[in-house]
């Protein structure tokens, strides 16, 4: 225990130190070259966030397409529902390196590997909260539509999904947050993005080029965090309704 | 017993305080009923005896000790406290919960599992059944037993409840309360008691505390309140129900002599005859009778137009029910909801017709009342 | 009760028994000298230790961290610098783990140390913010019912409110566990070393036996602590 606080302490004093040396004498430029570096490649970071952004959008609309389906599926299968979640946690709680890791030796390296894995990664929170969606509905509700002679297809179209998308946006919300940092992992296995900033700076030591990098990243997880926030209350059942006014 | 003197509190940020001067003495073995609408302080005041709101002026005597010069965890360990929404803790069984004080008291352990078996007894639970369960099980009128009985374990002689039966069914309220009246009348315990209800204040209490934005404006025993309330605000809180009390209390033949209605007809009346009889009812209904003045039956205005016939006996439509002139007028009124009509006939025990009496004589009583 | 240890224990064991069997096949069959050189017990137990090194140290801090700072953010003094806390560590959250650790190199430079900090840091966020959120959650009566009997505030916090609010504190936890061992494997960017090590290596020299070994120790360390503190957090919750 004592081994271990003087080890805390250790690394903290380490941090302070770390930072206010680098802030006060040993590179008192930092801020200004990095201004600098984004003003001279400002073309190629550009590139490398549209990128980024590509691979997520172009990933999360697969996501949703595969997750949302498997998630209505179980939600008819109890039994079932229970195994895919199951492996679904375990596909999430495997770390992002190892992951991509299996992939290289399958799909090689660049763009199919990475979103091969991110789709894996995106299963979890859509296809979770696409079954508790729907399961968690007012049974009584379900119940009065298939009373009124609706079948099973347009309740689910008409009924069940409408009222279960607040949910399974939160989900995609959580999806969307989550590639948007694992993209920049899959930049190492070739799939491009602002993570090959991160990553050629830490190999060059060129210390602007990852503070683009790993800011650039996090504005976009921000950025997409906070969009896919507004969207959800926007969108939502709530938010559609006016007030009658005679 | 609890001697509030000039009791205030100023809520920080607000300039209106949310009691004001209030001054108070509960008896030993009363229960003391503050009642008021929301907002009027009561809840304020009863929290202050317990010090959960510190006063910002006055004092409290608890059986002649100055409370605010107490410790307030030693005070609160000796004074009983039930609130609204339970608050019983969800992670705890209800052996657990209804040991909180006991254990908070350091009691040794055989003595709180007996102290614990009894309480629950008392308040309707069996024990061997509810132990082990966990809040989460256990239905809304349960719960409260369980806040109750968590109160009661160490035998604390004041007792603080906030509208204790607040959170259930109208009929699960009702058998608590004669539950509950039923253990005070046993355990004689001082109780100050919240409410907004001004039937339930009426039911539980020896006295009644009415407060209005932050004042008492009347502490009085139930009756003194119904019969001399203070001012409007006291008589309109009680009004309703004061009346519909007194019709509890008023026997029908004590108003029958005052009512002025047509005599009833015999049987053999002719059509012209009650059709004029008619005319004058204010009911637009005659009552029949035969030789010895027994009731027959009725005669509507729809009745002489749909039948024909020539006389009385004709026309007459039997009567449903009926009242005996040594029932209350509460008893008429259900009679008269009952029928869905605005009269009823009343006869004595040989069902000799006396009169009639009409929701326009009750509304009279209350108004006199008013 | 032994019955039901084993049946606690069957799939970690079976877990590692199988992490275990990867890496003695795959020292003991190298497809090449590459991989032979690379590849040894030495080298795996080394990269193994440092990668449970990286996790333990900063996920232990990063807990009696989170959850002290996350008690007193909900003192009612602090409860309002709690709430901006809230949203800060919500923002926080919302950055990636490359992009956290790339920052703290850029201001600490390579290391291990670097690296434990950095996953510290990380690992605190969603601690605190449960901490906060789960006693924050605690309904207000129950919290009254036990001070109106006589509660003191640090009986209420340890008897009713950190009980209450355990499930959720736990939850933090583990969603920081989840995390942490995701981080873990990219310290080897930073110089962290850990299992991140062996895949990257492997990457580099196009020996796929390689990449394999770290990934399914990675993924199989993951898998396990998440098991476990699943179980933990079954275990707590006997009450809803």
């Amino acid at each position: 225990m004592d081994q271990f606080i003087s080890c805390m302490g250790n690394f903290f004093s380490r941090a302070v130190n770390g930072i206010v040396l680098s802030a006060q004498s040993e590179d008192p430029g930092i801020i200004m070259r990095t201004i600098d570096y984004l003003s001279r490649r400002s073309d190629l970071i550009l590139d490398l966030m549209l990128e980024h952004l590509w691979l997520v959008v172009f990933t999360l609309v697969i996501a949703i397409a595969v997750s949302v389906v498997v998630g209505v599926i179980i939600s008819y299968y109890e039994s079932f529902a229970q195994t895919v979640l199951g492996i679904c946690q375990v596909l999430m709680v495997i770390p992002s390196m190892a992951m991509l890791a299996f992939m290289v030796p399958i799909f090689g390296i660049g763009f199919t590997t990475g979103v091969v894995a991110l789709v894996l990664y995106s299963l979890l929170p859509i296809v979770r909260n696409t079954y508790t969606g729907i399961r968690e509905l007012d049974p009584a509700i379900v119940e009065a539509a298939k009373g009124m002679g609706m079948t099973e297809r347009r309740v689910l179209l008409k009924i069940k999904l409408p009222l279960a998308r607040p949910v399974i946006m939160a989900g995609i919300r959580t999806a969307a947050v989550m590639m948007i940092g694992i993209a920049a992992i899959a930049a190492y296995v070739g799939a491009g993005g602002l993570g090959e900033l991160i990553f050629s700076g830490i190999s060059r030591g060129h210390q602007p080029m990852i503070i683009a990098g790993a800011i650039g990243v996090s504005i976009i997880a921000v950025a997409f965090d906070y969009l896919l926030y507004w969207g959800e209350k926007r969108f939502s059942v709530e938010g559609r309704t006016r007030e009658v006014t005679e | 017993m609890i001697k509030l003197e000039g009791l205030s509190k100023i809520f920080p940020g607000h300039t209106i305080p949310a009691v004001k001067d209030l001054n108070l003495e509960v008896k030993e073995g009363d229960v003391c009923v503050l009642v008021g609408p929301s907002g009027c302080g009561k809840t304020t005041t009863m929290k202050m005896i317990n010090r959960l709101y510190e006063p910002t002026g006055g004092k409290i005597y608890i059986r002649g000790e100055e409370a605010l010069k107490m410790d307030p965890i030693k005070l609160r360990l000796d004074i009983g406290y039930v609130i609204q929404e339970i608050g019983l803790f969800p992670h705890m069984t209800i052996e657990e919960n209804v040991a909180t004080v006991p254990n908070e008291k350091h009691w040794p352990a055989d003595q709180v599992k007996q102290k614990v078996d009894e309480v629950m007894t008392l308040v309707g639970l069996d024990p061997n059944v509810f132990k082990s369960r966990y809040p989460s099980a256990l239905s809304g009128g349960q719960r409260q037993r369980v806040g109750v009985a968590r109160a009661m374990v160490s035998d604390p002689p004041i007792m603080l409840m906030d509208e204790p039966f607040g959170a259930v069914d109208p009929i699960t309220r009702a058998r608590l309360q004669n539950e509950f009246l039923r253990i005070q009348e046993r355990m004689g315990k001082t109780i100050v008691f919240v409410t907004h209800d001004i039937d339930e204040a009426i039911k539980m209490s020896d006295t009644i505390a009415v407060m209005r934005e932050g004042e008492l404006i009347q502490h009085a025993t139930p009756s003194d309140l119904l019969s001399a309330p203070a001012d409007e605000f006291v008589s309109n809180l009680v009004g309703r129900n004061r009346s519909i009390k007194r019709l509890h209390l008023i026997r029908i033949n004590e108003i029958l002599e005052d009512v002025n209605r047509a005599k009833p007809i015999s049987e053999d009346a002719q059509t012209e005859e009650i059709k004029k009889q008619l005319d004058q009812s204010d009911i637009r209904t005659v009552i029949v009778v035969d030789r010895n003045n027994k009731l027959k039956g009725i005669i509507g205005v729809n009745d002489l137009k749909r039948t024909t016939g020539e006389v009385a006996k004709d026309y007459c439509q039997d009567v449903s029910d009926t009242v005996t002139s040594d029932a209350t007028l509460n008893d008429a009124l259900s009679v008269m909801l009952e029928l869905g009509e605005g009269y009823v006939a009343v006869v004595n025990e040989d069902d000799q017709y006396e009169g009639t009496i009409t929701l326009g004589d009750l509304l009279n009583v209350v108004k006199e009342d008013n | 009760m032994l019955q039901n240890l084993w049946k606690w224990l069957i799939i970690p064991l079976i877990m590692l028994g199988i992490g275990a069997a990867v890496v003695i096949y795959t020292v003991n069959n190298p497809t090449d000298s590459i991989v032979a050189r690379m590849l040894t017990y030495e080298r795996v137990f080394r990269v193994i230790r440092e990668h449970m090194a990286l996790l333990l140290v900063s996920m232990i801090g990063a807990t009696i961290v989170g959850v002290l700072g996350g008690i007193m953010l909900s003192r009612p003094k602090l409860y309002y610098i709690g709430r901006v806390a809230e949203n800060i560590v919500n923002i926080g959250q919302t950055v990636p783990s490359l992009a956290v650790l790339a920052l703290f190199y850029t201001v600490l430079g390579l290391g291990f140390r670097v690296a434990v900090f950095a996953l510290f840091i990380y690992s605190i966020l969603p601690i605190l913010r449960n901490t906060f959120a789960g006693i924050d959650g605690v309904e207000r009566s129950i919290v009254e019912a036990a001070r109106g009997m006589g509660m003191n505030p640090f009986r209420v916090l340890t008897k009713i409110e950190l009980p209450i609010a355990f499930p959720i504190i736990v939850a933090g936890i583990r969603t920081a566990i989840v995390i942490n061992v995701g981080a873990a494997t990219l310290a080897t960017f930073i110089g962290g070393g850990g299992l991140g090590d062996l895949i990257v290596t492997g990457l580099s020299v196009h020996r796929d036996m390689i990449i394999f070994t770290g990934a399914v120790i990675a993924a199989i360390t993951a898998i396990f602590l998440d098991y476990m503190i699943g179980k933990v957090e079954e275990r707590v919750v006997r009450w809803t």
